[in-house]
């Protein structure tokens, strides 16, 4: 039997998602007996899924793939899934993969959960653990059908490496052009040169507290200095402040990156639902007061145009001397 | 043009969860239900279609009768027609099944759901509609612009967003950004006394299998308490964030 893992990659390397869900099967593998294989579109480092435990990668060649296309990817899935006899696909929390994995799961009429944050408890019956309710509750779920599909929830497993020997063949799924036709590309625009959200180890994020658009300047350089990416509360996209894309919450993005820093951030618990999955939070709040430290693991009452630069200063020492 | 809501009807964002029945059933008890956030953003853009276009607009809705309140305040806010079909959505691909068999003799253009529904988060069943039908799906919609048979839609991606050509008909998963926060619509008298006479149809189910069964529900553990440290004092957080929490 197989595990069918989704492969995504950056510029070719499969990314931290594709690594995690590699762990993940393998893990999980390690308990079934299963082979661990990874499919993925125009990948050029594929052996770097070798370290996590990926026996073998099919890697689809063909140049009508190299745009994502959600109808497309999902009908190449299900013939991998055929061809290799995968009785557990696993897809993470990317917006492509959430587009095309319930594509896949209607096609293959296969139970499909997403939110995943553990291996299975148990395999007979099929039971997995998710996240429900926006964080607020942990719900036990049974998949049964023979074939089963989930989607992990980010950075809930982590990294393992456990290299093994793997192979790589190419893998050309049969889809019509009229399919590539339906849905076309015309534009992509990227922010460059800065961590994207989904995946940043640490996010330093503001809210109203910071007063308007023209102090963000200290947030952006505490995110430069950590290497991290930037993010806000909704009001702070709503008056525009920020650009959409960085609101995190129940109704924008949800992120659960190792350090969650909320300056002037009240913490509703709308706010809360989208980043109390953070491993580490810290909140900077001038009120003592605020719901916001509930939920946090560190805490600095104070107002954050003193807090924030001091901490940027002394941050830039500690890496100089690390 | 025929345009069609998928509604989800979820609790409100600020309740509290609770379970019953030993942590086998979501406690309905004092839980004020509404319309799910992102679609209400798909009926605020559906809204601004019908009155450019004089389009129309139906809701449909899987579940109980009890969340009828909710589907009337869709046709308070403008919708034509509201569509009931009389089951528990407890699985998504059971919900899918029953909103496929209900658009087999339709002939809607725009198809409009939300990313997910916020009570259990599953962003599933308009995607596994889309399977089930064979219509062209497009979802996180950020933005929705019709010209003619042509339609571009731009997509969040990672770290941005991708313009999209296609046609109809085409099934969205909406979300926020599909029109501005302060567009919102909200039910006002009028709205609330003609909603009372628009049709508001019940249709049975048809048969579907459950692929999945939600067998127990817990609390995720609470937080221990904060570390509060003094503002300056900061060199000891940064120690905290590099020696104990290793983050930096
Ligand atoms: C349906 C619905 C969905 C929602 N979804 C989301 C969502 O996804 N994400 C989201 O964020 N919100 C969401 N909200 C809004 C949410 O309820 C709150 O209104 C919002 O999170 C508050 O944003 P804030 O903390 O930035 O602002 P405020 O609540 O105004 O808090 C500002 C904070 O800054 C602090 N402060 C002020 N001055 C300083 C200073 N000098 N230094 C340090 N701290 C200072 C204050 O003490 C306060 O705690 C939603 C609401 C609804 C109804
Ligand atoms: N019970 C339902 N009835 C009608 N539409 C639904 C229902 N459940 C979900 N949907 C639609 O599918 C979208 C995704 O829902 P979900 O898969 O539950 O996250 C929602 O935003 C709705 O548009």
């Amino acid at each position: 039997m197989a595990i069918l893992i989704y492969a995504e990659h950056q510029n070719g390397k499969p990314n931290k998602t594709a690594k995690e869900l590699a762990s993940y099967a393998s893990a999980f593998a390690a308990r079934t007996g299963d082979q661990v294989i990874a499919l993925g579109f125009g990948l050029t480092e594929p052996e770097e899924l070798y370290r996590y435990g990926v026996h073998k990668v099919l890697n689809v060649e063909d140049p009508r793939f190299a745009d994502f296309n959600a109808r497309a990817y999902a009908e190449a899935f299900r013939q991998a899934a055929d061809a290799t006899g995968a009785s557990l696909i696993l897809t993470g929390q990317t917006a492509d993969a959430l587009y095309f994995t319930p594509l896949l799961a209607g096609l293959l009429q296969s139970a499909y959960v997403t939110q995943v944050i553990d291996l299975p408890e148990s395999v007979e019956p099929f039971t997995v653990k998710r996240k429900a309710f926006s964080n607020k509750a942990i719900a036990h779920v049974v998949l049964k059908t023979p074939v089963k599909i989930l989607n992990l929830a980010k950075n809930s497993f982590g990294l393992r490496e456990n290299a093994v020997e793997g192979t790589v063949e190419t893998f050309a799924p049969q889809v019509d052009d009229g399919v590539f036709e339906d849905i076309k590309r015309v534009k992509v625009e990227k922010a460059s040169g800065k961590v994207p959200l989904s995946d940043a180890e640490i996010i330093v994020s503001g809210g109203r507290g910071l007063k308007g658009p023209e102090n963000w300047g200290m947030i952006e350089e505490l995110a430069e200095v950590l290497g991290a990416a930037t993010a806000c509360s909704k009001p702070v996209a709503d008056m525009g402040w920020r650009p959409h894309s960085e609101h995190v919450g129940q109704t924008g993005k949800q992120v659960a990156p190792n350090l969650y820093i909320a300056i002037g951030i009240s913490g509703a618990i709308q706010h809360l639902a989208g980043v109390n999955s953070s491993k580490n939070i810290l909140v900077i709040n001038i009120d003592p007061e605020a719901p916001f430290f509930k939920a946090a693991d560190y805490g600095v009452v104070g107002d954050a145009f003193e807090v924030v630069p001091a901490l940027i200063e002394k941050l830039k020492k500690f890496k100089l001397n690390s | 043009m025929k345009i069609l809501l998928m509604l989800s009807v979820v609790p409100d964002t600020t309740s509290k969860i609770n379970f019953t029945d030993d942590g086998t059933r979501f406690d309905k008890t004092g839980i004020q239900f509404v319309i799910n956030p992102h679609d209400e953003f798909g009926l605020t853009k559906a809204m601004q279609i019908k009155e450019k276009t004089g389009a129309e607009l139906h809701v449909v809705h899987v579940g109980p009768k009890e969340n009828e309140s909710v589907i009337r305040k869709t046709l308070a806010i403008g919708a034509d027609k509201a569509f009931r079909i009389d089951a528990d959505p407890r699985d998504s691909y059971y919900t899918a099944a029953q909103l496929a068999e209900f658009l087999k003799d339709k002939d809607y253009d725009l198809i409009i759901a939300g990313r997910e529904s916020i009570d259990y988060n599953g962003s599933m069943v308009h995607g596994i509609v889309s399977a089930l039908t064979g219509i062209r799906f497009i979802n996180a919609v950020i933005g929705l612009e019709l010209e003619g048979d042509k339609v571009l839609v731009d997509r969040e991606i990672e770290g941005g967003k991708e313009t999209l050509e296609t046609r109809l008909p085409l099934i969205i998963g909406g979300q926020k950004g599909l029109v501005k926060e302060e567009e919102l619509r909200i039910p006002n008298m009028r709205g609330i006394m003609m909603a009372r006479r628009k049709p508001l149809e019940v249709l049975p189910p048809v048969e579907a299998p459950e692929l999945t069964e939600y067998v127990k529900f817990e609390k995720p553990p609470a937080k221990g308490s904060v570390k509060l440290i003094d503002k300056d004092n900061l060199d000891e957080l940064i120690d905290l964030l590099h020696n104990e929490a290793k983050v930096i």
